[in-house]
């Protein structure tokens, strides 16, 4: 063949041979080509995941003496408001109370809190709609008011009214004493 | 006819190319048998917790080594990694090393300078609050951090274990000054101190004291601690310590090659294929 | 591509686009269907190594930016960091100072392709410039990279080359004081080295589509260097040149791949390990090895200003090349004795790259004393650097310009086929000729 085609564009697909051996080396080395792609994006992506530094972020200790019956403190915790309040017991009443009421993430005001200490309401404090924090013992329940787009929480951290899809998150800790916890 | 140009200069390089023999040279260390070289070469896990206990008992009282954290102990690879802990800030053994030392923190609610126990998040806690301190408690000489110094070192851990293992007393006719201490493997020139014959030996002077001792640090595996033992470990363990990494990157690295290799063997036959009409 | 295009739009989409931009044409008639001379050995495959090499430095070099701290307390352990804590950040890190290794060897060997086939004559001057502005801003790039980590290396080497233009008379010190932003190398000099770092490659990039377009308006040289001179003497370069160039630059990455996995500071330099010092300068300070012949040319001169001017008239005098070169022959393969002078080149480019690397006194036969002249020892790297530094000049200045008078070349082929039709007819059928061993 060689011969016929000299100084021609020949079509390297109009030679003789099994067509199909032909075709599968191109198609093979094109997805080899493509999958050197795919894998090699991997590391790209996930570079931009959390570090390991990042995910070895401490812990938090918090000394609960500070805060006055009825108070709040606000501490900063994995780069987020941490909420440290204090229930009166007329406030874990009426969230006890409105535990039947209708809401949009129905949840029992015992399984906010660790047992026994009701009196301790330990939240993320990022609105869960947007991510704005919410006001202090504002909104028509009295718990939390988010100023951004009017989502009204109660003193449980129950979402009750607004566009805020779910409650204020629990974030995991311990009770050390009576009068410290860890968070983390 | 570029590749015989190629390999001509290939050949005027290696004739201009004699071994530069400049007075003063440190000697050359001795290569040691570490585990971790060569293109499959791993970690010796032993050998990296020997070389943390040497690193903690002998090492760390005047170097820091400001680029690790307790939790790098136990993560895949390092010295003290546990497969039942893959999240490194669990391993407990790193928890219980953590707390053995004393963190300076500032009291969040008061202020106030405290200290309190370390977690594995916790950096190595540096010997000197910061570099005057460092040199006023050294002679005026400051103890390099170690992170990385077996990659910032000509022969990276065959040097740190010449060097640790390598003081001699110093030849007749060397007059060393007090603080210093002779080291044919330090860097340095040693002439204008040099009132013997001939060339003034290879070396430098060094102000660090020779550190290891036979059975200074007891090795908890029963390997006799010898003072060669002591520097081959605490090398390896510095090398792991400056390229932590190593392991995954060798691993990758090899399934790269493989994919590689396969993928020029596709391409070259497809581009035989293409091309075995045209003449050129 | 400065011809008709054969670009058929195939479907009512395509053609809606191409009578609005007509890119899908563009890059028909640039990568598929161009026409490439079928002789190309694989001394051409680097222009594609060279662009894989740069959307790589791209690439990794966005994400560094990701994670890099531009501050003089932060920045080496910041790089640090990138290669303990960032997911796969050892990797990014090491394929970017390896790629700026990569990048430079395939950059040099593309140059010497260049300076051997004669691709820079008429009418490619355009083209040649093009690539050395390309070079010039990569070396520029290249440096201030290097000084990003913060490392002793980065740091003294900042100081050196910012230096150089102190030499400048009347306006020296004070350019020198406006490129540092104070009064020595710190944190300012640092944050517009990584601001310059970044903008840099994206210049080259743009460079680069200027020098494809000069590259397609001619249409490539050739190992005979020969024109082109009918279709027969052409393929399309897809899917010929697609497959042979992406073949290349496959073992090519095999090479990469060797440092980057199993030896990835080979290239470097363990000083650069150690966070930079103002206060001690490291014993041997060398750049990199893609600068060290302009380091040794730099070395070669006892006089400051004089070193500056010859390192920077080294790079000049590519930029007049096609009009000192009077040869009307291309390819070296038709000039014998031109060709015995650009291996000599060759030769003293690479000498010229290791007495950078080395001691400028030391002696390069050991044990032998000569004599001193002009300020240094005969038998020393200077003298050696020097005697390389004269012959650089020289074959640019003196050969290239002489010899394309005098010598006779050797005949050349009636067109790019004509070879081929010369060799023993009738290839058997089947039977593929072996480019590899062509050229």
């Amino acid at each position: 063949m060689a011969d016929t085609v000299v100084g021609e564009n020949p079509d390297p697909h109009a030679a003789g041979e099994d067509p199909n051996r032909r075709d599968f080396i191109h198609i093979a080395a094109g997805a080899a080509a493509v999958g050197a792609v795919g894998v090699m994006a991997w590391p790209f992506i996930d570079q931009m995941n959390p570090s390991a530094d990042t995910l070895a972020l401490a812990s938090v200790e918090f000394d609960l003496s500070k805060v006055a019956l009825g108070q709040q403190v606000t501490i900063k915790w994995r780069g987020k408001p941490l909420f440290i309040r204090k229930r009166t017991d007329k406030e874990i009443a009426a969230a006890v109370a409105d535990d039947t009421a209708s809401m949009p993430d129905p949840q029992a005001d015992e399984a906010r809190h660790k047992p026994g200490k009701a009196e301790w309401m330990i939240l993320i404090g990022a609105c869960t709609h947007l991510g704005c924090v919410p006001t202090f013992a504002g909104g028509d329940y009295g718990g939390w008011f988010c100023p951004c787009h009017g989502s009204h929480y109660d003193t449980s951290g129950r979402i009750r009214r607004g566009p805020a899809p779910t409650n204020l998150p629990v974030p995991d800790y311990e009770f050390l004493s009576d009068t410290k916890v860890k968070v983390g | 006819m570029l590749r015989k140009g190629i390999a001509l200069a290939a050949l005027g390089l290696a004739l201009v190319a004699g071994p530069a023999l400049a007075a003063g040279s440190a000697k050359s260390p001795e290569p040691v048998d570490f585990s971790f070289k060569g293109p499959f070469g791993r970690f010796d896990q032993g050998q990296l917790q020997r070389g943390y206990k040497v690193y903690r008992e002998v090492c760390a009282a005047c170097h820091g080594m400001d680029l690790l954290s307790f939790r790098n102990l136990g993560q895949k690879g390092g010295p003290f990694y546990d497969p039942a802990y893959p999240n490194p800030n669990d391993n407990p053994y790193v928890k219980t090393i953590a707390a053995e030392y004393q963190i300076n923190d500032i009291d969040s609610e008061t202020g106030d300078v405290i200290q309190r126990p370390g977690t594995s998040a916790d950096a190595f806690p540096n010997p000197y609050p910061n570099e005057a301190a460092a040199r006023a408690g050294n002679g005026g000489a400051m103890p390099p951090d170690l992170s990385v110094m077996a990659k910032a070192r000509k022969y990276g851990p065959d040097y740190i274990h010449a060097l640790m293992a390598g003081y001699v007393d110093p030849p007749a006719g060397l007059q060393v000054t007090p603080g210093q201490y002779y080291n044919p493997y330090m860097a340095g020139d040693t002439t204008p101190f040099w009132t013997g014959e001939g060339h003034a030996p290879k070396g430098g002077f060094i102000a660090m004291p020779p550190q290891l001792a036979a059975d200074k640090v007891t090795f908890d595996d029963g390997t006799p601690s010898t003072i060669d033992q002591q520097a081959k470990d605490v090398a390896a363990f510095l090398y792991w310590a400056a390229e932590p990494k190593m392991e995954e990157r060798k691993a990758f690295g090899f399934g790269a090659m493989i994919y590689l290799v396969i993928f020029a063997g596709l391409l070259y036959a497809s581009y035989r294929r293409i091309w075995r009409n045209v003449a050129h | 591509m400065s011809g008709h295009s054969t670009y058929e739009p195939k479907t009512g989409f395509e053609r809606w686009l191409d009578t609005r931009l007509p890119i899908v044409r563009l890059g028909w008639d640039s990568i598929v269907d161009y026409p490439t001379p079928k002789n190309l050995n694989y001394w051409w495959t680097f222009g594609g190594i060279l662009a894989v090499c740069l959307v790589i430095q791209i690439a990794t070099g966005i994400v560094l930016a990701m994670h890099y701290v531009p501050h003089v307390d932060y920045a080496f352990s910041s790089v640090e960091r990138i290669m303990r804590d960032v997911n796969y950040g050892w990797l990014v890190r090491y394929m970017h100072s390896n790629g700026a290794s990569m990048f430079f060897i395939a950059v040099y060997i593309h140059m010497f392709r260049g300076l051997y086939y004669g691709s820079y004559k008429a009418p490619r001057e355009v083209l040649w410039i093009l690539g050395f502005i390309i070079y010039l801003l990569m070396m520029a790039t290249a440096f201030m990279g290097y000084v990003l980590p913060w490392g002793q290396m980065s740091f003294h080497g900042a100081v050196v080359i910012t230096n150089l233009f102190g030499a400048l008379p009347l306006v020296g010190e004070a350019i020198t004081t406006w490129l540092w932003g104070g009064f020595a190398v710190d944190n300012a000099t640092l944050n517009r080295f990584f601001s310059l770092h970044f903008l840099l490659p994206f210049m080259i990039a743009g460079v680069v589509g200027l020098h494809i377009w000069a590259l397609h308006v001619p249409g490539n040289n050739n190992p005979i260097g020969v024109n082109v001179k009918s279709k027969a003497d052409t393929v399309p370069f897809h899917p010929y040149y697609t497959v042979k160039d992406g073949f290349a630059i496959v073992l090519f990455l095999i090479l990469f791949a060797t440092f980057l996995f199993f030896n990835p500071n080979a290239l470097g330099h363990p000083d650069n390990y150690i966070p930079a010092n103002p206060l001690v300068t490291p014993a041997h300070i060398v750049p990199e090895w893609y600068f060290l012949p302009f380091y040794a040319i730099l070395r070669a001169v006892p006089d400051k200003l004089g070193g500056v001017l010859l390192m920077f008239g080294a790079i000049a005098v590519l930029f007049v090349l096609p009009w000192l070169d009077t040869s009307k022959v291309r390819s070296m393969r038709y000039r014998p004795t031109g060709k015995l002078y650009f291996l000599i080149f060759a030769l003293a480019c690479i000498v010229l790259g290791y007495c950078g690397g080395q001691l400028p006194d030391d002696k390069v036969i050991p044990g032998l004393s000569t004599f001193i002249l002009i300020d240094a020892d005969l038998n020393s790297f200077v003298w050696l650097s020097r005697l390389a530094t004269l012959y650089y000049f020289a074959y640019f200045l003196v050969v290239l310009p002489i010899l394309g008078l005098t010598e006779t070349p050797t005949a050349q082929p009636e067109s790019i086929s004509t070879p081929v039709l010369s060799h023993p007819a009738g290839l058997p059928a089947g039977a593929v000729a072996a480019p590899e061993k062509k050229g």
